[in-house]
């Protein structure tokens, strides 16, 4: 009836997997231990810092508050994914020229939440920037340069689409 | 921190979770977003032994127009709440307070129902709920039943939802010509959960307020209504003078708790500061419709 442990078949950065999970490992957990996929952070594992961000099914959601066994079905991309299709090539480029990073444990969570933003293809003054930014956590830029990158490859994505 | 085991069930109609519920009891919890469930688990501030996962009940989702009023499927989410034109046509309090719910990646899972049946003391959507009296259906064992808003939330967390009850949806009632809203909130960060805040609707008939229901959340134990200084203004015309005599007997109605987010006494003080701001805005609202 009720399982301590699941089978489940999900997408993970395009590729199908199949696995026996633990009932209670969530899926940042799944990802690092059993997929070797480390990009994904665990800074609290409950909810606040948003260094486990990933996609499931389309939209970021901390991965410390999904379940592996909830997945099952699912499609789920990570930093190592999203790197590879280089839909945020740009905005990456902008974190280092802009120096958006320094330890780097954040770094994987902004950019998932941040490719979000740009997905949306909205104009937004920086105040709204920081706002859809708020639940990511970062304890050594003092943010600054994470808005202004995302600031700048958002001005430069429009940009290009008017030329 | 991990979760302490537990097991993991999908049931596939509203029924059989019911039954599950009924079956296992105390020891069963439903999983919804999982957005507050989860940071409880992982922090073992609970440690249930079944989690009933009810995400994938088609029963339980969707926002439609019935009647006189808004149906909001349990399982709706933040974000399609935020997104919704029917609620922003229909119930504007709503789309106003969504804004305060939360960050981006809470937002995309966390769910209506789950927020009001946590009725945590600081949420912006049980206030809400309260404010526009709306109604809540749950369902159990013994079939569906309705409660009131003013009848649901009843302490810390504690509702009058039966524990073998899932709650299944919310109706709200459409806004109608003569009424006005408004909602604020404050918190040391966009997206927290509030150190004070207030929902509001008010009727007016030539100019006077005719009903008002005020609901304040973040500092008391429950959603609660600011049932003094509603009576103080029916009938009345807002006025600075208006204002400071309400806003003096709005300690008869609160008795806010100390906790990190401040002091009782910071947490009234802010409360009135709300109240007054809240209420000019309704009033300026109204002309404007
Ligand atoms: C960083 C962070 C910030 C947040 N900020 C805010 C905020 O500012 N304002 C705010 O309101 N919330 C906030 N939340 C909480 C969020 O809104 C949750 O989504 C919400 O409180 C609970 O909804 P859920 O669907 O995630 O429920 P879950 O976490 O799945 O469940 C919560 C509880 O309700 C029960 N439950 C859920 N659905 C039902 C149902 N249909 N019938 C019966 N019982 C049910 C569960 O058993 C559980 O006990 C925040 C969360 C995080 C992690
Ligand atoms: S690890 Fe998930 S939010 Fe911090
Ligand atoms: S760069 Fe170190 S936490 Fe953000």
């Amino acid at each position: 009836m009720a399982y301590d442990f699941l089978d489940i078949k999900l997408i993970v950065n395009g590729e199908q997997v199949s696995a026996r999970v633990p009932a209670r490992m969530h899926l940042v957990d799944f990802l690092r231990m059993e997929l070797e996929l480390t990009g994904s952070h665990l800074g609290c594992e409950h909810g606040i810092c948003g260094a486990c961000s990933v996609r499931v099914d389309g939209v970021v959601v901390r991965g410390c508050l999904v379940l592996a066994a909830q997945c099952d079905g699912s499609d789920v991309l990570t930093i190592e994914g999203l790197s590879e299709s280089k839909e945020v090539v740009d905005l990456q480029n902008t974190f280092v020229e802009r120096n958006a990073m320094q330890c780097g444990f954040c770094t994987p969570g902004m950019l998932m939440t941040a490719a979000e933003l740009l997905a949306k293809n909205d104009k937004m003054a920086r105040n709204e920037i920081r706002e859809f930014m708020s639940g990511n956590f970062c304890r050594c830029t003092g943010y600054h340069a994470i808005i202004d990158a995302i600031e700048i490859t958002m001005e430069a994505r429009r940009e290009e689409e008017r030329s | 921190m991990k979760a302490a085991k537990f097991k993991y069930i999908r049931p596939s109609s509203l029924d059989e979770a019911i039954n599950l519920l009924s079956d296992f009891g105390e020891e069963a919890r439903i999983l919804a977003g999982g957005q507050s469930l989860l940071p409880t688990l992982n922090m073992r501030l609970s440690q249930p032994k079944v989690l009933i996962d009810i995400n994938r009940l088609d029963e339980l989702q969707g926002i439609s127009h019935e009647g006189k009023h808004i149906r909001i499927g349990a399982l709706t989410r933040h974000v399609d709440i935020a997104e919704s034109d029917l609620i922003t046509e229909n119930i504007p309090l709503i789309s106003e307070a969504i804004e305060y719910v939360a960050h981006v990646a809470v937002r995309n899972r966390g769910t209506f129902g789950g927020s009001v049946a946590l009725a945590d003391p600081a949420a912006e959507m049980p206030a809400c709920t309260l404010a526009l009296q709306g109604t809540l259906v749950v369902e159990g064992p013994n079939g569906r039943r309705q409660i009131r808003a003013d009848d649901f939330f009843h302490d810390l967390y504690e509702t009058a939802r039966a524990p073998e009850e899932i709650l299944v949806e919310v109706q709200l009632p459409i806004r109608r010509s003569g009424e006005s809203f408004a909602f604020m909130e404050l918190s040391r960060r966009k997206g927290d959960y509030a150190m004070a805040g207030l929902a509001c609707k008010a009727t007016f008939q030539d100019n006077r307020f005719l009903s008002v229901r005020l609901v304040y959340f973040g500092t008391e134990l429950k959603p609660t209504l600011g049932e003094n200084v509603m009576s103080q203004l029916e009938g009345r015309e807002w006025s600075e003078t208006l204002a400071e005599k309400v806003i003096a007997s709005l300690e008869d109605d609160l008795d806010p708790v100390d906790n990190l987010q401040g002091s009782a006494a910071m947490k009234l003080h802010l409360q009135k500061v709300l109240t007054k701001r809240t209420l000019a805005e309704v009033v300026q609202r109204l002309g404007n419709v």
